[in-house]
Parts: C-alpha cells; sequence; structure tokens
C-alpha cells in the first residue's frame, strides 16, 4: 500500500514535470508555429545551470533561482540570433536546424562540462521525508516539485485565461496579422513566448536535476515523451496536454514498478524477467498507438475538423 | 543553343565509377581502412535512398527511419545467436519483420500529417529502441556480437571485405534501380501527386492512406535490408543504431543530396559520412561544427547538392 | 419527372458558434445546369466541400443517383461519377498538363498498384488526357509545367482534370474566378458544350455567365437557400434582390 501511493505520487511528480516541459513546447509551436527539438537541450541546460550555480553559491534556492535566470537569457539570444530566422519555413526546416542545435549544445556541455555527468545533492531540509497521511511518508523535495509544477500550472492557466497577453497567445498563429494590426510588437511578443518556453524548460530540467544525474543527452530523451504527450492530449491544447502528462507520468511510474510482478503472476519468470522491462518500456508508446487508433486528433483537441 | 553538358549526370557517372573501381584502388594503395568505410558508406547510402522514397518523392517526413537497420540487423543477430547461420532464412526474415513494422507503425502513424507525423515516427522509433534495450537475452543495452556472418552456402563469402563490398554496392544500385522504376510507375505517380496535392488527389478519386502506407512498407522493407548488412559489416548490433540520432543523420543524408532525386541520398550519404571521417580527425570536438553547419544548409541550400549542380547544368 | 440525380436534404454544418449551412435543401435533375449564387461568405464553398466528401455534415443528406452519400469519403464519391473543381486552383504545381489530367483517368482506369511499368508511356492514359486537353482548348499546352501556365489556362486544366474522370455529376466552384473577358467567354462556351454531357452545379459570382448558363438557380444567404427556381423568377424575387442583387442592379434577359 505504501508503496502504491508513492509511485502514484511518483508518477504525479514526474507527470507535472512531463507538463512544464510540454507546454513550452505546445505554446511555441502553437504561436510561431516553429517546431524547437532543442527544446530538450534548454531542459538539460536548465539542470547543468543548477548543477553549476548550487556548488559556486553553496545555496540551493540561489542557485535554483540563477539557474532559471540563466537558461530565460539562453532563449531569448537563441531565439534572437537563430530560430526566429526560421519562422514561416517548412517544418522540415525546424526540424533540420533545431537538429542541429542539438548535436551543438551537446557538444558545447561536453567541452565545457567534460563527458561524465553532474550530480546535483540536496541541502538537508529538502531530504526531510515529510508525513502526508498517517503512517505515510514522503521526501519533501518531491512534494516541493509537485507543489511548485502545480503553482505554475495555475499560473500558466491563469495567464493564459485572464490576461490580455493571453489572449493573444490564445488567438494563435493564424492570426499573426490582426495582432501586428492591433499595434502590438510581434518581435518583442514572439522573443517573450520563446524566453517562457525556454524557462519552463529549465524549471522542469533544474527541479529534475537532483533526483535523475545531469548528463548530456538527457533533454532528448525525455523531449520524445513531450512529443507523446502533446499527440495523445491533443493537438494545440495546453489543458489537453496537462491532463495527458499527468495520465502519462503515473502509468509510465506505476507500469515499471509494478508490471514485472504483475507479469510474474501471469508469465512463467524468465519470460517474465524477459518481457518486463521491454514492455513497461513501451506501455506509453502502446497508450500513444491506442489514442491514435480511437481519437487520431488526440484527446482534448483545441479544434475539431 | 543547346549545351548538352549536365553537371548532375556528370557527378553521377564519376560517383558511380569510384564506388565500382573502390575495391581496386584500396588494393592497389593497401589502403584497407577506405574498404571498410565505404561498405558502411554503401549499406547507409541504401537506408538513404529508401527515406529518400517516402520523404523525397511521397512527401511523408519520417524521423524513425534508423528503426530499420535495428530491425534488420537484430533478425540477423537474434537468429545468429539461435544457432540459425544461413542468410537465406535471415535476410528474408529481416525484410518480413522490417515490412510488418511499417505496415503496424505506418497504419498508426498516417492517420495523422505534418509535424505530428514528423513526431509520432520519432517516438516510435524510440519505443523500438527502448525495447531492444530491455532484451537481456540479446545484449541489451551492451548489444549483440554477430560471430559468424550471414552464410550464403558458397555462393559469396561475407568474411572476404571485397566480396563483401560488391554485395553491398549491388544492393545499393538494386534498390536505386528498384525506386526508379517505382517512382515512374502508376504506384509512383500517385504517391508523387499526394505529396504535392493530396487534397486533389482525393477529388480525383484516388484513397491516399492506402498507397502512403504501401509506400512507407515498402521504404522499411529496404531499410530492413540495409539493417542486415550492417549487422555483417560490424559483426554486431544494438540499440544504439535505432537511436533517434541515427535516425536525424538519414534525414540528414536525404536533404543534403537532394530530396526526391534518384541519387541524391547517394551522393548526400557519401558527402555526410566523408565530411563526418574527415572532421572526426581534424577535431575531436567536430559535432560543434557539424551542427551549425546542418542550420547553414537549412537555411540557404534549398535542393542539396543535386540542387546545386543543376544550375550549373544548361540544356 | 424522373428522379433527382443530385438530392441534399437538409444538410447542417457548423463551425464553433456558426452556423455555415443552414438547413439547405436542394434537388439538382439529371442534365440540368444549376447555378448556386450567393453574397461572399454565404457558405457556398461550404457546400460544395460537403457534396464531395471533403467536409463532413453535422446532420443531413446527401444522395446522388438515389444512393445515399453522405458520409462517403471523398475518393469513393469520385469514383460514383461526381467531379470538382477548385475555387483557389488546386493543381500538381510541379507536374505538366498533361501529366495532371493522366492522372485523373489513371484513377478510373484500373488500380495503380502497378510499379514497374512506366505510366507516362501508357498510351490509353495519355490519349484520354490529350483528348480532355483539347476539349479545353489546352492541347497544344500538353507538356508545360502547370506553374508556367497562366491563370486562365490553370483554370482551364482544372475543368479538363474534373472532366478526365468521366463524371456524372460536375461540381464547378467559381470557374471564373480571376478570368478576363475573354477567357470568360471561352468558359462560357466550354459550359455550353459540356452541359449537354454531363450534369453541372455551377456556383458563381458572374451573373452574365450565371443567367447565360443555369437552367436553374439557388440562391444561398447567410447558409440558407433562400430562393430556388428558373432564373426569371429568381430575377423577380424581392428577397433575392433585396439580400444579394440589391434593387439598384437591374439584370437585362440574355436571350
Amino acid at each position: 500500500m505504501l508503496l502504491v501511493v508513492e509511485q502514484f505520487l511518483n508518477g504525479l511528480q514526474f507527470g507535472l514535470l512531463l507538463f512544464l516541459l510540454a507546454a513550452g513546447l505546445t505554446l511555441v509551436f502553437g504561436i510561431m508555429d516553429l517546431v524547437n527539438l532543442a527544446h530538450g537541450s534548454l531542459y538539460m541546460m536548465g539542470a547543468y545551470f543548477a548543477a553549476t550555480f548550487v556548488a559556486w553559491t553553496g545555496s540551493f534556492l540561489l542557485g535554483a533561482v540563477l539557474a532559471l535566470g540563466a537558461t530565460l537569457l539562453l532563449g531569448i539570444v537563441l531565439e534572437f540570433s537563430a530560430l526566429r530566422h526560421l519562422y514561416g519555413r517548412d517544418h522540415l526546416d525546424h526540424v533540420l536546424a533545431t537538429f542541429g542545435l542539438i548535436l551543438f549544445f551537446n557538444e558545447a556541455v561536453r567541452l565545457i562540462w567534460g563527458p561524465a555527468g553532474l550530480a546535483l545533492p540536496l541541502p538537508a531540509w529538502l531530504t526531510v521525508p515529510v508525513p502526508i497521511l498517517p503512517g505515510i511518508h514522503y521526501p519533501a523535495y518531491r512534494l516541493a516539485i509537485i507543489v511548485v509544477a502545480l503553482a505554475v500550472a495555475l499560473l500558466l492557466y491563469v495567464g493564459v485565461m485572464r490576461t490580455r497577453v493571453g489572449m493573444l497567445i490564445r488567438a494563435g498563429a493564424s492570426n499573426r496579422e490582426m495582432i501586428g494590426a492591433l499595434g502590438i510588437n510581434i518581435k518583442l511578443l514572439y522573443t517573450m513566448v520563446f524566453g517562457l518556453g525556454a524557462a519552463l524548460a529549465g524549471l522542469a530540467g533544474l527541479m529534475q536535476a537532483p533526483i535523475l544525474t545531469v548528463q548530456i543527452g538527457m533533454g532528448e530523451n525525455i523531449l520524445i515523451l513531450a512529443f507523446v504527450i502533446i499527440v495523445i492530449g491533443g493537438i494545440g491544447s495546453i489543458r489537453g496536454a496537462f491532463l495527458a502528462a499527468i495520465f502519462v507520468g503515473i502509468i509510465d511510474t506505476m507500469g515499471r514498478a509494478f508490471l514485472p510482478n504483475l507479469l510474474r503472476q501471469v508469465l512463467s519468470s524468465a519470460a517474465a524477467s524477459t518481457a518486463a522491462p521491454a514492455l513497461s518500456s513501451m506501455l506509453i508508446y502502446l497508450l500513444m498507438a491506442i489514442v491514435l487508433v480511437v481519437r487520431p486528433e488526440g484527446l482534448f483537441p483545441a479544434n475539431r475538423r | 543553343m543547346k549545351h548538352s553538358f549536365d553537371a548532375r549526370t556528370a557527378v553521377t557517372v564519376l560517383l558511380v565509377a569510384a564506388l565500382l573501381l573502390l575495391p581496386l584502388y584500396s588494393q592497389l594503395s593497401g589502403n584497407v581502412f577506405a574498404l571498410t568505410l565505404f561498405t558502411r558508406i554503401v549499406i547507409l547510402a541504401l537506408a538513404a535512398a529508401s527515406l529518400n522514397l517516402i520523404m523525397g518523392y511521397g512527401g511523408m517526413m519520417s524521423f524513425g527511419h534508423a528503426a530499420y537497420l535495428g530491425i534488420g540487423g537484430y533478425a540477423v543477430g537474434i537468429l545468429a545467436q539461435e544457432g540459425i547461420g544461413s542468410g537465406f532464412i535471415q535476410w528474408p526474415v529481416a525484410l518480413a519483420a522490417s515490412a510488418l513494422y511499417a505496415l503496424v507503425i505506418g497504419a498508426l502513424s498516417l492517420r495523422t500529417r505534418g509535424v505530428y507525423f514528423i513526431m509520432i515516427t520519432l517516438a516510435f522509433a524510440q519505443m523500438a529502441y527502448y525495447v531492444a534495450s530491455g532484451l537481456a537475452r540479446y545484449g541489451g543495452d551492451d548489444g549483440l556480437t554477430v560471430y559468424k556472418r550471414s552464410d550464403f552456402a558458397g555462393l559469396i563469402n561475407l568474411s572476404n571485405r571485397t566480396q563483401f563490398y560488391y554485395l553491398c554496392l549491388a544492393c545499393l544500385f538494386g534498390v536505386v534501380f528498384l525506386i526508379w522504376r517505382i517512382v515512374n510507375s502508376r504506384f509512383g505517380m500517385v504517391v508523387q501527386g499526394l505529396r504535392s496535392n493530396e487534397q486533389r488527389m482525393q477529388a480525383i478519386g484516388f484513397p491516399a492512406k492506402r498507397y502512403k502506407l504501401v509506400c512507407f512498407v515498402i521504404s522499411g522493407t529496404m531499410c530492413g535490408l540495409a539493417g542486415a548488412l550492417l549487422a555483417n559489416n560490424t559483426d554486431f548490433v544494438s540499440p544504439a543504431v535505432m537511436y533517434w540520432t541515427r535516425s536525424g543523420d538519414l534525414m540528414v543524408m536525404v536533404i543534403l543530396g537532394g530530396m526526391g532525386t534518384l541519387f541524391g541520398p547517394v551522393i548526400g550519404a557519401v558527402v555526410y559520412l566523408v565530411l563526418e571521417e574527415m572532421l572526426s580527425r581534424v577535431t575531436e570536438y567536430w559535432a560543434l561544427i557539424m551542427g551549425p553547419l546542418l542550420l547553414l544548409i537549412v537555411l540557404f541550400g534549398r535542393g542539396g547538392i543535386m540542387g546545386l549542380l543543376g544550375r550549373f547544368s544548361r540544356g | 419527372m424522373a428522379d433527382p440525380l443530385l438530392r441534399v436534404k437538409d444538410l447542417v454544418r457548423r463551425f464553433g458558434g456558426i452556423t455555415a449551412t443552414d438547413h439547405v435543401t436542394l434537388d439538382v435533375a439529371q442534365g440540368e445546369l444549376h447555378a448556386i449564387i450567393g453574397p461572399n461568405g454565404a457558405g457556398k464553398t461550404t457546400l460544395i466541400s460537403q457534396l464531395t466528401g471533403h467536409l463532413m455534415p453535422d446532420s443531413g443528406s446527401i444522395f446522388l443517383g438515389g444512393e445515399d452519400i453522405s458520409r462517403l469519403a471523398a475518393w469513393r464519391r469520385s469514383a460514383l461519377g461526381l467531379a470538382r473543381s477548385f475555387q483557389i486552383t488546386s493543381l500538381l504545381m510541379d507536374f505538366t498538363a498533361a501529366d495532371n489530367v493522366a492522372l485523373a483517368a489513371q484513377a478510373h482506369h484500373g488500380h495503380s498498384f502497378s510499379f514497374w511499368r512506366n505510366a507516362r508511356r501508357e498510351s490509353g492514359l495519355r490519349q484520354a488526357a490529350q483528348a480532355a486537353l483539347e476539349r479545353v482548348g489546352l492541347g497544344h499546352r500538353a507538356d508545360v509545367l502547370v506553374s508556367r501556365l497562366s491563370h486562365g489556362e490553370q483554370r482551364e486544366l482544372e475543368l479538363a482534370v474534373a472532366l478526365a474522370t468521366k463524371p456524372q455529376l460536375l461540381l464547378l466552384d467559381e470557374p471564373m474566378a480571376g478570368l478576363g473577358v475573354t477567357e470568360s467567354a471561352r468558359m462560357v462556351k466550354l459550359l455550353q458544350e459540356l452541359r449537354k454531357e454531363v450534369t453541372i452545379v455551377l456556383v458563381e459570382h458572374d451573373m452574365d455567365a450565371v443567367f447565360a448558363l443555369a437552367d436553374r438557380i439557388s440562391v444561398l444567404v447567410y447558409g440558407r437557400v433562400i430562393a430556388s427556381d428558373v432564373p426569371a423568377a429568381i430575377r423577380q424575387n424581392e428577397e433575392v434582390k433585396r439580400a444579394y442583387l440589391g434593387d439598384q442592379h437591374v439584370v437585362t434577359a440574355h436571350v
């Protein structure tokens, strides 16, 4: 029972982190119509910056804030120097160009920080197990992630639904001319949106850093999960991304934890140990496949045909 | 006034000649490395050509093509491990497995289009990567050694470098020839039409998905052949061969050479891999240069190398 | 009276809060040339898209030759004899005119899962393509890339492509769009000849052409059919005059 609750919360935490990543991706895609594969690289940079700044300043919080700022700045510089030239081009061009950026980032990181990963140790006050239910304790840090991610999700919701800037964001890429006619500086809006996306990716990266190792290529693995979430959640829908992310996070985490045991009840031990890891990894892709068969536009698409 | 000089044809002929004569050069100069390098290049050119069929001619941007290299390779590797060393069994299995994967993945992925199609093919290929990593019996993450190359009962000895090279080259030319026939056939016309304007094609009476799926399966099967060849070449197969950046490499080769041209992918593969080889000798940080280079190619190099050569042709 | 070739019953299509097609009902008899007119934004193209299967209605039905095609995919309707030309030219730009028409012929000439024979050498297809091109007056431009054809020639090619599918019902969405005076006259003459062989539904803004050609006219305003009758009656219809033609437009007889 303890294990189930713990794994459920782990899944929730993972899902929320995935949401932060997917939200940034969807925003940039929805407004600038830009496919940014290097989004995962921003996630990685957030983690690397965090590890570095925490080590320099000796303070976890200060290091985290600095890392967030650095990633935001990096995103803005990236948009300004390279990515804005891709607006309006074929999506394939985006894929290739940002693929090139991934190679560049991975190599640059290797140059600066070396090929071995980094570790980001947690301060003592964050490793305390927190009693959330009678008899059930959960690590404070993971709880913190859940709280922070939910807060950010709420902020995003309010920001997108209730503010003027949010209205512009919801107007979407198709109304670029209208936005321009309103006298709003499109270039600035786009840079801001990209910066926001970068910050979300960086936040996800720095929060995940103490849990997983900070290493080269960490962005790519999780980027693909973000894609899966967008497909399942629905095209152009942040609400869909939220629900899909939670769903995927929980299924993936609990699947990996409990599927091997479940399989052992049904199959022989040898077959189970061969099949289990493969099946656990396949789980969310199977989920995506089912959604594609039943509802190709995703579960909560923003438009319908 | 008609000039008969066609830079594209000239370069193509030169390339074909060079590829045919390579083993001779290798023997005379004693440079064995060139032979092994170019065997790998030829195999990946085959993979790139298969991708060009769906990307360049069919307009389907698949970011998961490296999966077939793995499927073909693992078919050979797994069968070899289980004691079945005959190429007459291994290779058809490699082709059939690739075709089946393409059929299932294609049927699912083709329900989407554009970016979503790209994302989904990417996701499924990564799934294949993770599945292979989980196969502890067959090496998992570390990969699987292929102790004996595919046996063709004395017809051809794959362990002989020169014979193997010519086999790969024959497969490459065979596939390119097949692609040439296919794109000019009724089927090819439909597929190209679908790339150009799918709505129009539906309006005149073609069920789009059916044709795209068949094209997808043909392409995957051809790449499965490349996978079987690759496993023999490296005497090894591992999940890494399916990692998504390898799919990206294949895409780059196709685009670099010139999408939708017959020899573009071959040229693209040669240039990309030779460049990679040369750069990695010059600097350990070659990827640092490759990255921005790709960016520049995309921004300025419309039509790839074939396109560039086309501008030098008159007539 | 024989069964109509095309019967539309109570067709409804909404986009969010807008009802683009509001309970549209109309009949098109065999051999008729039926024009659909209406102000911009009336939902004419939406209606055509539902007839061809590029868009699915929310409710209502469409019958072609007595058969219910309301939910059939676009390509199946083409096989049943429905052909369409597009309002915004929709051709295969990197192919030649002949290629475009040959492909249309190919779709209705056996299956296309043939992988070896060169399609461009199939004399049957090439001849059918040439015939359709000459019909619309483009025989001499067969081997020109579509991107190099003039706008008027592209509109004519749209027609040739539709004809090559040997349709029983031709849906033409503003075939005269963007044509000059001479080209329009040529198109009208072409349609006068075609109407003897195939039933035509014509969406058009060019009133001269409409009143010269149509056997019957349906007027679409805000997604609703406000009148469906012979041209003479439409000209007198008060509601139509107010909604579309405007009181100041006195339409003279074209006989």
